[in-house]
């Protein structure tokens, strides 16, 4: 399978006003990805899916993501005169990432018996403007995920023959997997409690000073 | 009473004597007949108890029946989410007196390891009455065998008249309990303050 | 008495025109019924006995695995691995092994490589088996191939139960290696229960391939062509049984499958026999890859020296490992920000996606035969509902 950065070069000459990023990837074995914006998506896909040097037919796993707001601290290194001395420093600026989710697809082929393609697109916010465009039309595998990502995390799929909750009742409200996701608290009874369920359950019963240990 | 030397003396020339508590408490103790719910991983347990190794025929268990109407005991095996416990709830309303519950495995009892959930109940005994509770994760199949000759022991010390008599002779106390409702994060209520108060713990 | 709530609904039927021409029955198939493989529902529209739509509904065992996995280590999220499949545990435990090795470069030894090969398949041979002894069970044949399938799967769970400690629940992989070396005592008897395994599954061939009913109820019921297969993302035997080659053992070639050599079996219409059928010929491939393994397992360590245990850090990056699980392909996608727990931890499932295609598998169908459909498809709950 061609690399990468051809696959890009590809895509944006065949598919129109398309600009993607290819994401890096710092593990050992990790795969980059390509980052395309929502409303070129589906577009993207179909090429992904129908050219015959890839023909990547196979969708392996879609995953939702939630990224909250954050400040990303990132450290550079500049080079400062001091006193006539040319000194390297390291300075952490800091950034700030607006929230959004994400949703990441893993492309294989099984004609070819290559792959994976990664393919990510993001929404704008986390709040409002949460819709994607569904790839279920292009590979039927997507369907599940898909309805799951909604449940889960918010994103709605246009395009999707039947997007509702699967995995939560029907009168669920909220979006569990998010990270700021409270869950009820239920934590009366907890033997050995620790850490945030230390604090849950305190609530619930009151906790006596440890006696004083006399030498 | 008769005293036991004389009752063997008596059962060696072939004359049997019991009394109506003992000779009812043993037939029901030895013909439990389980409601076949497994949920998760620990039915996979069960089913190895039923089969030919471990044998949970040989306790007169010999049916799992499929229908709640025709079952005594329900082995809650596996976790019990939220979304599952009105259905829990509901077949042990459809059960006929008497009826037990035991619950097996840690999930069925506190919730397990999945015990930070948002969708795990954390302990089927929030709604229901459980008798006998087998821990492990799974627990072996002798566990769950060992649970049943509990359970059969427990029966068969059952007295038929008095205070401590069982639910199914004793008009006073329900055999139904409420069926929980979806709510919009949790259910409705969270658990039956009747059946389940969550013990004090004093540190 | 407590109100039981309606449990079915008479809709009528429409033709294409719109007119009432008869009733069509809304029934709800499940969670509770003793057939369907844990707690899964199916909201059945019926006319007469056939199957018009078909929804299935879960997330009744959903114990959001996934959310536990972003908020403890990387290592503790081991235990939890088995819970998923909870029949395959050792080959979840693989998998997600697989994915940390990727993710944080660490190199498995040649000794620790054969053990997770013949732990996989002897979890593959009783995952088969137990599936044979469900879908025959389920067919109507209650309990006696049940009985034989989980007396020779009691064999194999003795042998885990003797190395990690557990029989199903194994917990036995860790990253790097795997957690206790096998000893040459436990060689000898995995030896011997793999050479009488073929004599057992010959018993288990002579009783149920050519028998009748099991013919006449699999045969011709619900094909699947390879294009549908494909695009529906179905992985595992159902996807081979369609007649698309694809195993990731051959395609990626993880661990050392590379040095063994055994076949596909690879199938025409996909129908229920094919499904079956593909399932007992890879029990007989599995049983030529570990008479191979266990011949070839060289001496030498279990762990990787340069794995860490505790206070285990991969650098930030994302990898998607994946392993042909018994059911299909079991793979597992991290995200890592540098701390000690992952910042995303995803399971994918293969039984919940060859579910997409349960409704068009059953359309047109009868109601014995969606049972006997959905046992082909081979799910377990814990890994659709995660």
């Amino acid at each position: 399978m061609e690399i990468l950065e051809q696959i890009k070069a590809r895509i944006e000459k065949s598919v129109p006003l398309t600009k993607l990023d290819i994401i890096p990837n710092e593990c050992p074995a990790g795969e980059r990805s390509l980052l395309v914006e929502a409303s070129r998506a589906f577009d993207v896909a179909k090429f992904l899916r129908d050219d015959a040097q890839l023909q990547l037919d196979y969708c392996s796993n879609v995953t939702g993501i939630d990224w909250p707001e954050a400040k990303i601290k990132t450290k550079v290194k500049k080079k400062v005169v001091v006193e006539g001395v040319e000194n390297e420093i390291e300075e952490t600026i800091e950034t700030l990432r607006s929230g959004h989710l994400e949703v990441v697809y893993h492309l294989y082929s099984m004609a070819l018996k290559h792959g994976p393609v990664v393919l990510r697109t993001r929404t704008e916010n986390r709040a409002d403007k949460t819709h994607l465009p569904s790839l279920t039309p292009l590979w039927r595998g997507a369907e599940f995920q898909e309805r799951e990502i909604y449940d889960l995390y918010g994103v709605i799929f246009d395009g999707h023959p039947d997007l509702r909750r699967i995995l939560m009742w029907d009168e669920f409200v909220g979006h569990p997997m998010r990270r700021d996701y409270v869950a009820p608290d239920d934590f009366e009874y907890e033997p050995t409690p620790h850490a945030e369920v230390l604090d849950a359950a305190k609530k619930h019963y009151p906790v006596e000073p440890k006696a004083e240990v006399k030498p | 009473m008769i005293e036991d030397g004389l009752r063997s003396e008596l059962a060696k020339q072939g004359i049997h004597v019991t009394s109506m508590q003992e000779l009812y408490n043993w037939g029901r103790s030895n013909s439990v007949w389980p409601l076949a719910f497994g949920l998760a991983c620990c039915a996979i347990e069960m089913m190895a108890a039923s089969m030919s190794r471990f044998d949970i025929a040989r306790f007169g268990s010999e049916v799992f029946r499929p229908s709640p109407r025709q079952a005594d005991l329900m082995i809650v095996a596996g976790t019990v989410t939220k979304k599952m416990a009105p259905m829990v709830v509901r077949l042990y309303n459809q059960m006929p007196e008497p009826k037990y519950v035991i619950a097996m495995g840690a999930c069925a009892i506190s919730g397990g390891p999945f015990k930070q959930g948002y969708n795990v109940l954390k302990g089927v005994d929030r709604y229901i009455p459980v008798d006998v509770v087998i821990p492990g994760c799974p627990p072996r199949p002798e566990a769950l065998l060992h649970a049943l000759m509990t359970l059969q022991e427990k029966i068969a010390k059952q007295p038929l008249t008095g205070p401590d008599r069982p639910r199914h002779l004793n008009a006073d106390i329900p055999g139904e309990y409420p069926v929980p409702e979806y709510g919009k994060h949790d259910l409705e209520p969270p658990n039956n303050p009747e059946i389940w108060q969550p013990p004090a713990i004093k540190r | 008495m407590i109100a039981a709530p309606k449990s079915f609904e008479v809709v009528p039927k429409r033709d294409a025109s719109g007119d009432a021409i008869g009733e069509l029955l809304e029934v709800s198939f499940g969670p509770h019924h003793p057939s369907t493989h844990g707690v899964f529902r199916m909201d059945l529209t019926l006319d007469g006995e056939k199957v018009v739509k078909l929804k299935p509904v879960f997330g009744y065992l959903h114990r959001n695995h996934e959310k536990i996995g972003e908020n403890i280590s990387y290592l503790a999220t081991m235990p939890y691995t088995d819970r998923l499949d909870y029949f395959c545990s050792m080959t979840n435990n693989w998998a997600y092994a697989l994915t940390i090795e990727k993710l944080a470069g660490l190199a498995v030894p040649e000794r620790a490589e054969y053990i997770r090969v013949i732990m996989a398949e002897l979890t593959r041979l009783q995952n088969h088996t137990s599936l044979i002894g469900f879908f025959v069970h389920d067919m109507g044949a209650l309990g006696t191939p049940l009985m034989y399938a989980f007396r020779e799967r009691e064999k194999i769970l003795d042998l885990f139960e003797e190395i990690s400690g557990a029989r199903m629940m194994c917990n036995y992989m860790r990253f790097g290696g795997v957690r206790v070396d096998v000893n040459d005592d436990w060689i000898a008897r995995t030896k011997t229960l793999v050479a009488n395994y073929g004599r057992f599954l010959d018993e288990f061939e002579t009783l149920l391939n050519e028998n009748e009913i099991l013919l006449a109820r699999t045969q011709g019921v619900s094909p699947l062509t390879k294009a549908q297969a494909i695009n529906a993302s179905i992985t595992g035997p159902m996807l081979r049984a369609a007649g698309v080659n694809y195993d990731l053992r051959k395609v990626d070639k993880y661990g050392f499958y590379s040095r063994f050599d055994f076949k596909v079996p690879v199938g025409e219409t996909g129908d229920l026999y094919d499904r079956y059928m593909i399932r007992v010929l890879e029990m007989r491939e599995s049983i030529k890859i570990l008479n191979q393994a266990l011949a070839g397992i060289p001496a030498g360590p279990i762990m990787d020296p340069k794995a860490k245990l505790r206070g285990f850090r991969p650098k930030p990056g994302e990898v998607y490992g994946r392993v042909e699980g018994p059911k299909g392909e079991l793979g597992f996608y991290i995200i890592s920000d540098g701390g000690p727990n992952p910042y995303r931890y995803r399971v994918r499932p293969p039984s919940f996606i060859n579910l997409t295609i349960l409704e068009d598998m059953c359309l047109g169908h009868k109601v014995a035969d969606v049972i006997v459909i959905l046992g082909s498809v081979d799910i377990v709950l814990g890994e659709v509902d995660r």
